[in-house]
């Protein structure tokens, strides 16, 4: 483990942390600005955030210690998660930890922590917030490992790492598997992220809601925590589509000078693709809740053609 | 260079494939005619590319006139005709897009691996695409059989000519010959369907049945 990947591990996890908030007041911001309404101050999330953590945190007088632990466990989920997808350099400590499965299976955990913990309360809507969460979660699942098998059939390795620095330091190739997953992996994302054709994440009617619906019951540091857990999903789903489908810029092994260059481009990456999430969100419309595995199907067979194109082409 | 033209083409044909999967899977005729559209454009590049790298006139010109047809004419006329027949805004309520996908998947797998022996006897840069072609044919085929309006089945016809001609550049563009004929092809079908459309429709609308389909369903 050398000095330079440590820090730059080190590194990463504090830019998912700072960042994460950013990225959802950007796209909030742009949201409103392109549904012509006045926008909300770019750093709102961390005002929210800082409002909450000096807030008591009520809890139900039947709660469990389920109840108490699960924002945690969420949220060191989706750190953890943060800090093994490749954004600013391959050389990651942390890496040979966890591969794209065990990515899943992170954000799968956390999924059945929220839902759980939405269930221990018994209120009607946390029961029916955490079906629904359970509904999408099964079906974005097999869709997103096709996404990172479609993926990883390239290098042949299931490490991210190995993914992504194979896709960014290679002779330039256009890869047509790529672009299916590309499209699967946009569905997927903002199913996932409770983004609006699937979810809308400024609804306050509590029968179309789906991830509010699960965090009702929460108040003070506990939902400060997931609501920065949220910020924290989306930041890692982001940068994973970055790194799959647009992977230049991210810095190699020993490579201090592509590691300052890499932070600049990574949050110019990001700035672009929170506009274009807010431009998707704004042009389209909610839908059924029931119209939801229809988009998900789509999803994966979509990322499952990708696997067959690689294969037909062979490259 | 000739290496990054290929990968260029496989893009263009999978940017076709999935075109042809979501019009399997789309419910409005509006946004079919775009998609029909859109798949025009990846079919002229997808040629374009392939007459570049080959150094083959003849492929400009059928792109040239791919474009004219598919991209511009056709596209245009299908808008004035569902303007005419006030079906814009009609939404197909018949099909079931998670079975239709799935048979879309098992015809995808059958295509690909029909023309896997194929291609690996071609010798052109784009032999691999084969497969890819015959999938769309066959998609599009899927398409006409379960769609019951009018329009659309026009769209899925039209989707299937665009495979049958992206099978033949990739396949055979050594010859020609073919291409020239696939040209003429073309110009025949677009009249054809002309004839075929407004006839089809014709026969559809006086007896549209899809109001007592719905009574149906509803009670």
């Amino acid at each position: 483990m050398s000095v330079l990947g440590s820090l730059s591990q080190l590194l990463e996890i504090v830019v998912a942390l700072l960042l994460a908030p950013l990225l959802v007041g950007w796209v909030n911001q742009w949201r409103a600005w392109l549904q012509n309404k006045s926008a909300p101050p770019l750093l709102q999330p961390y005002r929210v955030l800082h409002k909450l953590f000096n807030k008591e945190s009520v809890v139900a007088h039947h709660a469990s210690s389920l109840f108490r632990s699960a924002p945690y466990v969420v949220f060191s989920c989706m750190l953890l998660a943060s800090a093994i997808i490749p954004t600013l350099s391959t050389d990651l400590p942390l890496a040979p930890a966890a591969d794209a499965i065990a990515l899943v299976g992170l954000f799968a955990l956390a999924r059945v922590f929220a839902s759980l913990a939405a269930m221990d309360v018994g209120t009607a809507f946390g029961s029916m917030g955490a079906r629904r969460e359970m509904l999408i979660g099964f079906l974005a699942e097999p869709a997103l490992l096709m996404v990172l098998f479609s993926a990883s059939l390239i290098p042949r390795s299931t490490s991210l790492a190995t993914i992504v620095e194979t896709l960014a330091h290679r002779e330039l190739a256009i890869y047509p598997s790529l672009a299916f997953a590309g499209v699967a992996f946009t569905m997927i994302s903002l199913a996932e992220n409770a983004r609006v054709p699937v979810d809308n994440p400024a609804t306050h009617l509590e029968l179309t809601m789906i991830h509010e619906a699960l965090i009702l019951e929460y108040s003070g540091r506990h939902l400060a925590l997931i609501e920065w857990a949220a910020s924290l999903k989306l930041f890692a789903y982001s940068c994973l589509g970055l790194a799959l489908f647009l992977p230049w810029g991210i810095a190699e092994a020993h490579a201090p000078l592509e590691l300052v260059l890499a932070l600049p481009v990574l949050v110019l990456k990001l700035a672009i693709g929170g506009m274009l999430l807010a431009a998707l969100e704004t042009a389209s419309a909610k839908m059924r809740i029931f119209r939801v595995p229809e988009f998900l199907g789509t999803a994966f067979l979509l990322a499952v053609i990708g696997m067959l194109v690689h294969i037909l082409l062979g490259v | 260079m000739s290496q990054f033209a290929s990968q260029l083409i496989n893009l263009f044909a999978a940017v076709i494939l999935m075109l042809a999967f979501a019009m399997l899977s789309q419910r409005r005729i509006l946004s079919l005619i775009h998609l029909f559209t859109l798949q025009g454009v990846a079919l002229v590049a997808a040629t374009a590319v392939v007459g570049y790298v080959t150094n083959q006139p003849h492929l400009y010109l059928s792109a040239g006139l791919t474009f004219v047809l598919k991209v511009v004419l056709i596209p245009m006329l299908l808008h004035r005709i569902i303007e005419r027949l006030d079906v814009r805004w009609d939404v197909e309520a018949l099909i079931n897009v998670p079975t239709t996908m799935l048979i879309g998947i098992v015809l995808v797998i059958l295509a690909f691996n029909l023309a896997l022996p194929v291609s690996k006897l071609s010798t052109s840069i784009a032999g691999g695409t084969l497969g890819i072609a015959l999938a769309c044919v066959l998609l599009s085929f899927t398409m006409m059989i379960v769609r019951s309006k009018a329009v659309p089945q026009v769209i899925g016809f039209l989707s299937m000519e665009n495979g049958l001609f992206f099978a033949a550049t990739s396949a055979t563009y050594g010859m020609p010959m073919v291409v020239e004929l696939g040209i003429a092809l073309d110009v025949l079908v677009g009249i054809l369907i002309l004839g075929v459309f407004m006839f089809q429709i014709r026969e559809q609308f006086d007896s549209l049945d899809i109001r007592n389909l719905e009574k149906l369903k509803d009670t």
